[in-house]
């Protein structure tokens, strides 16, 4: 069988190449309701799934989008759907089902400028806490933030990756900037890629345990004679139901919740640049983290120790990878597309060694203007 | 123990509630057809005619969120095509919350199979009115009785497209299994309403408290299709037509997609 996915050096949209990169990775059921600025990535899977034998479906909306990804899920797929604000909004009672169902996929969020209907094709980094706590309930999610097409492939398969060896959805969070945007990607050959695929009980269905373990349970898959009991109610480990006890459900949010964040120094990544002797530190993600380095760059070819942190997952949050980075600066300049999301959770991490603040583009729904977020900088060196 | 879950009983439902004969009917055509459960997959909703399958029957099965069974049911089916799936629903769960689920999956024939538990109020939640409710009942949320009319669900369903369509109260148990039987059978769409009595939320408030009672009263009001048709509309007030209301052919969702692949596979756009 010929590769799923063509090697070679392009200039690629950002949507594209996130496109590519989950069929590189394996997904081939991918359900979509139309919604600006994700509408890229659904025409690039509904003309290469069908190729490949995957399955592209519209639903009548983002919820029904979702709810099939879950259920294909559960058939051994990969699956996956994309959205921007709205959709992702609609779509957070079935995040909360696949958390709580342990199940493997990959939701991504084109951020745009909200809140509501705001402006459609343009960007905002505004869902960030939404990401983390959209839905109800006490849970721990995994989110990604790509700032380049590059990334918008790496990720994809990464969020793949990390959904199947964690059995939870995974969340793709570019902003329209990204998602739009049109760079080189370069597409590997398929056989240098590194695929997860989710564990499959070993033992016989009477003694399989198909959920709440801290290392992650086996998933059986549907008609496989696993009789499996797949259910967002309280359940013990073998998914039948208790609703009756607090404890049970005492057990399902701590084992959930510790599923991940046991596992909080292997998922969560960052990049670090000019850090060693940096008197201050800009720490940024996504599309804000490419003026944020535009700066960095600037600032040192000035002669100023000015250091740069990226972070690849937002949550969960590295604290300790992020303090670490930033543990010789005096200062950490946020950049980020809002009015003060992830520079609260930099505030938290580092305490009171650091001194951190946000900075904000002049205009929110824009990429910081390089001229004045350079002054912004320089204003803080001595 | 074929057909029932280890752990699947006790069930939970209220005595004298339809569930169980529906539960058995549903069961008995399996059973009649034969069917593995292992081809089985059941998906149902939230309300009490969702605890039908889940935990009780043996085959996996995969309880979804309210009104949108039939959103992961269409995921099920879609990348597993050869397996029977069967929804279960409630009038709530999937004429309230999950009535625009319930006509895309009618209009896009997608083969699921489709059983809608009609207890005319939502049950599970204390007995409020619901879009099946009839004009004028007292509910807990209509004490002054209902100002809303009612879906007629099986004319929704023709609307939308749906290949196969019948009502059935649970008093007609034996042509309720064998329209189960035609339905899991079927290449398309297919959706059965099941009248059903709910005595403890919706009985005891118009007063039919005793579930035999208003089985009797599904009896002695339900009309058959053909002589529904020489009937007026004051004549068919109050009354339950049953029987089969469509069978027909038409392109199932899961065979347009391997015609699809076959076609790509073949080299033509």
């Amino acid at each position: 069988m010929s590769q799923p996915i063509e090697p070679g050096t392009y200039f690629m949209q950002g949507n594209e190449a996130c496109a590519e990169g989950a069929i590189a990775a394996g997904c081939r059921y991918f359900a979509f309701y139309p919604i600006t600025p994700a509408g890229e990535i659904a025409e690039r899977m509904a003309e290469r799934l069908p190729r490949l034998g995957g399955i592209y479906i519209q639903m009548e909306d983002e919820i029904a989008a979702l709810g099939s990804v879950i259920g294909a899920a559960w058939t051994g797929v990969k699956a996956m759907t994309a959205t921007s604000g709205p959709g992702f909004t609609l779509m957070q009672e079935h995040i909360g089902h696949a958390v709580m169902t342990e199940t493997p996929c990959v939701i991504v969020n084109v951020q745009r400028a909200g809140p509501s209907t705001g402006i459609p094709p343009v960007p905002m980094q505004g869902d960030v806490y939404q990401a983390r706590r959209g839905s109800h309930g006490e849970y721990e999610i995994i989110v990604l933030a790509p700032y380049s097409a590059q990334e918008m492939f790496n990720l994809a398969i990464e969020a793949f990756n990390l959904s199947e060896e964690y059995r939870t959805p995974v969340i793709l969070l570019p902003d329209e900037i990204v998602g739009h945007m049109r760079e080189e990607v370069i597409i590997p050959n398929f056989s240098s890629l590194k695929l997860v695929e989710r564990k499959k009980p070993t033992v016989p269905p009477e003694e399989c345990k198909p959920f709440l373990d801290e290392n992650v349970a086996p998933m059986p898959s549907f008609g496989t004679g696993y009789h499996v009991h797949v259910t967002g109610s309280s359940h013990d480990e073998r998914g039948f139901r208790n609703v009756r006890d607090p404890e049970a459900i005492d057990k399902v949010v701590r084992r959930l919740c510790a599923k991940l964040r046991k596992h909080v120094d292997k998922i969560t990544k960052l990049e670090t640049k000019y850090m060693d002797d940096a008197d201050v530190a800009l720490l940024s993600y996504g599309s804000s983290a490419r003026a944020a380095l535009y700066v960095a760059k600037e600032a040192r070819a000035k002669g100023y120790k000015v250091g740069f942190i990226r972070l690849i997952t937002l949550w969960p949050f590295a604290d300790s990878a992020v303090r670490k980075a930033a543990q010789q600066v005096r200062k950490i300049l946020v950049f980020e597309d809002n009015l003060g999301q992830i520079v609260n959770e930099v505030q938290r991490a580092v305490a009171a060694s650091v001194e951190v603040e946000l900075v904000s583009p002049e205009v929110i729904g824009t990429l910081h203007r390089p001229e004045y977020a350079l002054n912004r900088v320089l204003q803080e060196m001595r | 123990m074929k057909y029932i879950r280890k752990g699947g009983l006790p069930q939970a439902h209220c005595a004298g509630c339809g569930n169980g004969i529906i539960a058995q009917c549903t069961l008995r055509a399996i059973d009649e057809l034969a069917l593995d459960m292992n081809s089985m997959i059941f998906v149902s909703g939230i309300g009490c005619s969702s605890w039908i399958p889940s935990p009780l029957f043996n085959a996996d099965t995969l309880h979804a969120t309210h009104g949108r069974a039939i959103t992961f049911a269409t995921g099920v089916k879609l990348a597993s095509p050869k397996t029977h799936v069967m929804v279960f629903t409630g009038d709530g769960d999937g004429a309230g919350i999950g009535g625009n689920h319930l006509i895309h999956a009618a209009r896009r024939n997608i083969g699921l199979t489709v059983i809608l538990v009609n207890n005319f109020n939502y049950g599970m939640t204390g007995g409020q009115v619901a879009p099946t409710t009839p004009y004028g009942a007292k509910t807990s949320t209509t004490p002054f009785g209902n100002l809303e009319q009612p879906f007629d669900l099986c004319k929704l369903m023709e609307g939308a497209g749906a290949t196969y369509i019948a009502r059935w109260t649970t008093f007609q148990v034996k042509p309720l299994t064998t329209s189960i039987k035609k339905a899991l059978q079927k290449n398309g769409f297919a959706f059965i309403e099941v009248i059903s009595q709910c005595p403890v939320q919706y009985g005891r408030r118009i007063g039919m408290e005793d579930p035999a009672k208003m089985m009797q009263w599904f009896k002695e009001n339900s009309v058959p299709i053909q002589k529904a048709k020489e009937m007026s509309s004051e004549e068919l007030k109050n009354r339950i037509v049953v029987g089969e209301f469509v069978n027909v052919e038409a392109p199932e969702l899961t065979e347009e997609y391997q015609k699809l692949f076959m076609r790509l596979s073949h080299g033509k756009n």
